[in-house]
């Protein structure tokens, strides 16, 4: 079979859920090795992580030039590294930026994309959900070496001993790549929640919320959730942008999908249509996300929503 | 100073948007219209030129690749104000992926010498949002790509990127390309006599082979992917929905999220 390789998803040296669901999904097609880009002393600990999850490689490229630059420098280090391994596909997780590398990477290395997939299937044939998911597509790379940017919750992380044999790769980045960049990096504070795209249940907030998000921050906490907001929400400035759940921000499909005072326009479906469960609570009762609901609750949510966050405390005692 | 937009003509998203039989999306029998995330990478161009010590040193030019209805996103970035248009339209292009619209764009833009190209930060549509990328690795040049704020200084541009566990300052030298997110700030609507001046702007209409571009590199047949299968995704079934009177509203929620083990 051939080597598989899967671009790690971490934080800081930190595996995120993503690379282990993207190391499942490459067992099915091929050899999953792993590619970690990042500060060359975490490697042993990446490579601790990932071998649980069937990776046999671990690639460890660090370089100078990989860190103060956005993008291009790291797609020169992978089409590098395809160059070198001839890999069967290169597994790349669907953030912005990760879609960003894979771009310049097929470009690079003449090779076919598919972005946003949500399933990897032998061939490899990917499952795509498009047009605001109302359709499903089933697509396949033909030329060169299939580059798929996977999103989160694509599969069930199945753990799979592999060798991690650590490899550390030097890699040449050119002054081409690096025309831009980064001045200035100020990190997020971290909430405490679960990472938006990861989580398995989301409680997300909307215009009806008038700017008070208590009721919905409660009640995701009371469920483990992670907190989500509309567009309007966003633009109203009641939370920053990387709450935003629609077209032009995150695509989730958790589990569980409460939203609270979201009308739900067509560009906030895209972003949730293709949750599991899907519940409203809006005061409307000709809001269009009722068409989506598997439960609805016609009601104000500043009262519906702390009698319900009561009542699951007191059930989870 | 010149400045390229790339806009392009989508389908309506509030629209019944489809695939045809070859499973490419249908452009034609569905209502189109400029791609709402591109009107901000116009308004982000405008306001560079706006902002410009001498305005009309700096020309703005809309520059879409797609079929004949298209020319409509052209116009629609002309009466918000861009000074002048570039249409590529050719049968030989329907069906291009990602990488054939790029490189299409990129030789379009190579023609004229652009200091900045500027896109939206993903198309309504096929939504991939690579193109930008795509385009700055074909032109060789730097991307300061997804940008909610844009600032240019001469030939110095600072971006803010809004990341998911940071907000960065990017920075870089002219020539680049630039796509700007729905954060960039609202996009004018045209007023009525930006409407009447786009009637008299230059709109160019260009074929594959006024590019360069051989006409066995895009289309479908070519396409570096294939799509095997396209289904309709099966109508939700209705759910249960109840009014909230007293306080029952939330009870039936609890047993709701109970009963589907989610508490």
């Amino acid at each position: 079979m051939s080597e598989i390789l899967v671009v790690v998803d971490h934080a800081e040296g930190v595996v995120k859920k993503p690379t282990y669901e993207m190391l499942t999904l490459a067992a099915r097609i091929g050899d999953p090795s792993a590619v970690f880009i990042g500060p060359k002393d975490k490697g042993a600990e990446v490579a601790d992580a990932v071998k649980k999850y069937g990776a046999g490689k671990v690639y460890v490229v660090d370089d100078e030039a990989l860190k103060g630059y956005l993008v291009a420098p790291k797609a020169e280090a992978l089409q590098q590294l395809v160059e070198k391994t001839s890999p069967g596909a290169v597994l790349i997780a669907s953030s912005a930026e990760g879609k960003e590398i894979a771009g310049r990477l097929a470009i690079k290395t003449d090779s076919g994309l598919i972005t946003d997939a949500v399933d990897v299937e032998e061939g490899p044939v990917t499952t795509q959900s498009v047009f605001a998911g109302n359709y499903t597509v089933k697509a396949k790379v033909t030329k060169g070496t299939p580059i798929i940017t996977v999103k989160p919750n694509s599969a069930a992380p199945v753990e799979a001993a592999g060798a991690g044999e650590v490899e550390e790769v030097a890699v040449t980045i050119s002054d081409a790549a690096k025309g831009a960049q980064i001045v200035n990096s100020q990190p997020r504070k971290a909430t405490g929640r679960p990472e938006l795209t990861e989580a398995a249940i989301v409680v997300s907030g909307g215009r009806g919320t008038g700017g008070k998000f208590e009721p919905v921050e409660d009640l995701a906490d009371a469920l483990g959730a992670a907190v989500g907001a509309s567009r309007a929400a966003v633009d109203s400035g009641w939370k920053p942008h990387s709450y935003q759940i629609g077209q032009t921000g995150k695509t989730v499909s958790p589990q569980l999908y409460i939203a609270a005072g979201i009308s739900g326009a067509i560009q906030h479906r895209a972003g949730m249509q293709t949750s599991k469960t899907i519940v409203a609570v809006n005061k409307d009762d000709e809001a269009p996300i009722f068409e989506l609901v598997d439960f609805g609750v016609v009601g104000d949510l500043h009262t519906v929503l702390p009698a319900v966050t009561e009542e699951v405390k007191q059930r989870k005692g | 100073m010149k400045i390229a937009v790339c806009v392009k003509y989508v389908p309506d998203a509030t629209g019944d948007r489809h695939f045809e039989d070859d499973k490419t999306v249908d452009r034609v029998g569905v209502d189109g219209l400029l791609s709402e995330l591109d009107e901000y990478a116009v308004e982000q161009a405008l306001q560079i030129k706006e902002k410009a010590e001498n305005p009309d040193d700096v020309e703005v030019t809309a520059l879409c690749v797609g079929p004949e209805k298209a020319v409509d996103a052209v116009r629609k970035a002309l009466q918000m104000g861009a000074d002048k248009g570039v249409h590529v339209v050719d049968d030989a292009i329907a069906g291009s992926d990602a990488i054939a619209t790029s490189l299409v764009l990129a030789k379009a833009v190579e023609k004229d010498s652009y200091d900045l190209v500027m896109c939206g930060m993903a198309s309504t549509d096929g939504s991939m949002s690579v193109v930008p990328a795509m385009l700055a690795e074909r032109l060789s040049l730097p991307q300061l790509t997804l940008a909610s704020k844009v600032e240019t200084q001469g030939d110095q541009v600072r971006i803010q990127r809004d990341g998911d566990v940071a907000t960065e300052v990017v920075g870089g030298t002219m020539p680049m390309v630039i796509s700007v997110t729905d954060q960039s700030g609202e996009a004018r609507y045209p007023s009525f006599k930006g409407i009447m001046a786009a009637k008299k702007k230059p709109l160019e209409t260009l074929s594959l082979s006024d590019l360069g571009v051989d006409a066995g590199d895009v289309g479908l047949s070519v396409a570096w992917t294939s799509v095997e299968d396209t289904t309709a995704r099966p109508p939700r079934e209705a759910g249960e929905i109840v009014k909230d009177e007293d306080g029952t509203g939330a009870k039936a929620l609890a047993e709701f999220l109970a009963s589907r083990k989610f508490i």
